[in-house]
């Protein structure tokens, strides 16, 4: 990419030229993470959350490939060989449990990107592919940590794997056969547990590619910001390297300080009591719970109690991934040309309403199947169809959006005369919008 | 890094001052330095549980000792056990055997040491070693029945011709030591305990 001021990279050794002319590999990174990539200068905390996620994934990486040299991928050793890991590997017990909260963090992490990205109106154009991107990131990182949730072989991790591969039973005809082809099996046995444990071995490091694309579609437009306005002159970036090296890197030692805190103080706070019954096929458990991160597409999976037209299974499944893959038409149901949820008063309401929204499907995921709790999910999941598809294009339609800043660093300096603007660019006084990011 | 970003700080000194670009040691510096060992400290204190999950786990080092009741070995026989997943031969040692390695002088030895090193105080009939080729790690024939004992009388590996004697001393070929003595001891007359 990039803006014409863009520094660039220039090695200061015999060597690093040498190198550089055969393999332009610190150039690459130069640009994409050094003073070679500029940045808005005026990213607020949430624009953190992206290098945390990579951060996570690194930590799952290097914790999973430690724990897969230690666990057994067989029905009869998987439940055991994890509490050998607990109790008799060196250091074992903070390995997995650092992989199983790292899990729970990397969605937390990923959650506050998605839904930055969601207020800030980063799938606009010229960045639809970097949003679309994170999307295939993200149905990747759930069918990951589906199918890690099986290996230790537990009660939920048997159970889980049989209302999973369930879902493609509700598809007429071909759905069964389907479901018995996945499991290799007619039901979760060794076959499925051997092929999620290989899957779920492989696909971090697809996830890991698709970081890659990410990252790549990213920087052609550049990063944007909160107020949502393009980069105009030099003056509105920074380099990212030291500015935002510097302030990503003590942000992730604060969060990893939270990380921490739940992994030595509260590590089975996430997780479900359940899973620390070895895997019998012939008992299920009272509730059928997924990971918290699962919750709200669970209510929305269950939300369907009706036969209509549709057997009330398949609209179930139907509507869950209807609810990820919706997303993927948001550039082109939201047309509104500002993209800063800060500059639009009618939009901002109805995004929070969206939070709470998604809050109370999680809520109802983690409930029992009984009143209210049924009726609760099937209204809260027709609004969160309704908000996609309805509000957010009429919203478009209707608003009247707030007078954007002339520039980033107008919003920054909030209406004061820009102090030594550069010649030939003066700031219109009078003409400032206050308003600021959140 | 020395290079001012535009617009880094408000309002530029030119010339020398406090992170200016003044000769010498600069706070910058300080702080890059203070920085970098700081996230050095924390990147090892990473990587040191990711290192000691290597060791051996407790429950493999809960196999460092072993019973064996050797009361139905009679002189002349020999056993094969297991200890720490490695095989140890137990052999019930004849006076004609005993009598042979103690003849034997120790300047002939490559690796000098008498049956009576090797053995415990009064239960001299008793060699316990371990079943490694102290060469590459094969085990050497010799314990059970009819298996070749090699020109010694004691252990023989065929893998690449190294001969033990009847006190598991290499005499010939290639192995540089003799057969591993384990720790142990007689918990009673008939029961050895391994490690």
């Amino acid at each position: 990419m990039s803006f014409s001021w863009a520094k660039p990279y220039e090695p200061k050794t015999g060597l690093g030229r040498w190198f550089d002319e055969r393999l332009p590999l610190p150039r690459l990174v130069y640009g994409a993470i050094g003073g070679g990539y500029p940045v808005p200068r005026n990213l607020n905390y949430f624009w953190n959350f992206g290098v945390l996620a990579g951060a996570f994934l690194m930590i799952q990486i290097v914790t999973g490939i430690v724990l897969a040299m230690w666990y057994y991928s067989s029905v009869d050793g998987a439940f055991n060989s994890v509490e050998h890991i607990m109790r008799d590997v060196n250091a074992g017990w903070m390995i997995r449990y650092l992989h199983m909260n790292g899990a729970s963090f990397f969605f937390i992490v990923t959650y506050i990107h998605i839904f930055r990205g969601l207020y800030y109106g980063s799938y606009k154009a010229p960045r639809e592919l970097v949003w679309m991107l994170g999307l295939v990131i993200y149905l990747l990182m759930m069918a990951t940590a589906f199918m890690g949730y099986v290996l230790p072989w537990g009660q939920m991790s048997y159970w889980g794997a049989q209302v999973i591969t369930g879902f493609f039973s509700a598809f007429p005809v071909v759905g069964e056969p389907l479901r018995v082809f996945l499991l290799g099996g007619f039901a979760p046995d060794q076959a499925a547990l051997t092929r999620f444990f290989s899957l779920h071995y492989l696909l971090p490091f697809v996830i890991a590619a698709v970081v890659i694309l990410h990252i790549w579609a990213l920087h052609i437009p550049g990063s944007s910001n909160p107020t949502g306005v393009d980069v105009k002159t030099e003056k509105d970036t920074l380099p990212f390297h030291p500015f935002y090296t510097a302030k990503d890197g003590w942000f992730a030692a604060a969060f990893l300080a939270l990380f921490a805190l739940v992994t030595f103080f509260a590590p089975n706070m996430l997780g479900h009591p359940d899973n620390y019954i070895p895997a019998d096929p012939l008992a299920t458990p009272a509730h059928i719970v997924p990971e918290w991160y699962f919750w709200p597409f669970y209510a929305i999976l269950r939300a369907f109690t009706v036969d209509f037209i549709l057997p009330a299974k398949l609209w179930g499944v139907l509507a869950m991934f209807a609810a990820i893959l919706l997303l993927f038409f948001l550039p082109w149901l939201d047309k509104s040309p500002v993209r800063s949820g800060s500059y639009r008063p009618v939009f901002k309401r109805f995004f929070w309403i969206l939070v709470v929204d998604v809050i109370i499907l999680g809520i109802c995921g983690v409930k029992p199947v009984e009143q209210p709790w049924i009726a609760i999910s099937q209204v809260a999941t027709m609004y969160y169809f309704l908000h996609f598809l309805v509000i957010l294009p009429l919203i478009a339609k209707f608003e009247t959006p707030l007078p954007l800043p002339n520039s980033i660093t107008e919003s920054v300096l909030h209406g004061e005369a820009a102090e030594a603007a550069p010649a030939g660019q003066s700031p219109r006084p009078g003409s400032v919008a206050t308003a600021t990011a959140e | 890094m020395a290079t001012q970003a535009p617009s880094a700080e408000g309002s530029q000194v030119t010339g020398t001052g406090a992170g200016g670009e003044g000769e010498g040691v600069r706070r910058r510096d300080f702080l890059n330095v203070a920085a970098v060992s700081f996230a050095g400290v924390g990147a090892v204190a990473a990587v040191a549980p990711l290192v000691v999950q290597m060791a051996p786990p407790a429950d493999v080092l809960a196999l460092s000792t072993t019973e064996v009741d050797i009361s139905k070995i009679q002189p002349g026989q020999a056993i094969k056990t297991s200890w720490r997943k490695q095989p140890v031969f137990i052999r019930n040692l004849t006076p004609a055997e005993i009598q042979q390695a103690n003849a034997t002088p120790l300047g002939e030895l490559r690796d000098p040491q008498s049956l009576a090193d090797r053995t415990k105080p009064g239960r001299q009939n008793w060699l316990v070693t371990l079943g490694v080729c102290t060469h590459l790690g094969c085990v050497p024939l010799g314990v059970g029945e009819g298996e070749n004992r090699g020109p010694y009388g004691g252990y023989f590996c065929p893998c690449h011709g190294s001969a033990y004697d009847t006190a598991g001393r290499i005499r010939t070929g290639p192995a540089p030591l003799n057969l591993a003595v384990p720790e142990y001891a007689f918990k009673s007359p008939t029961v050895v305990q391994i490690g």
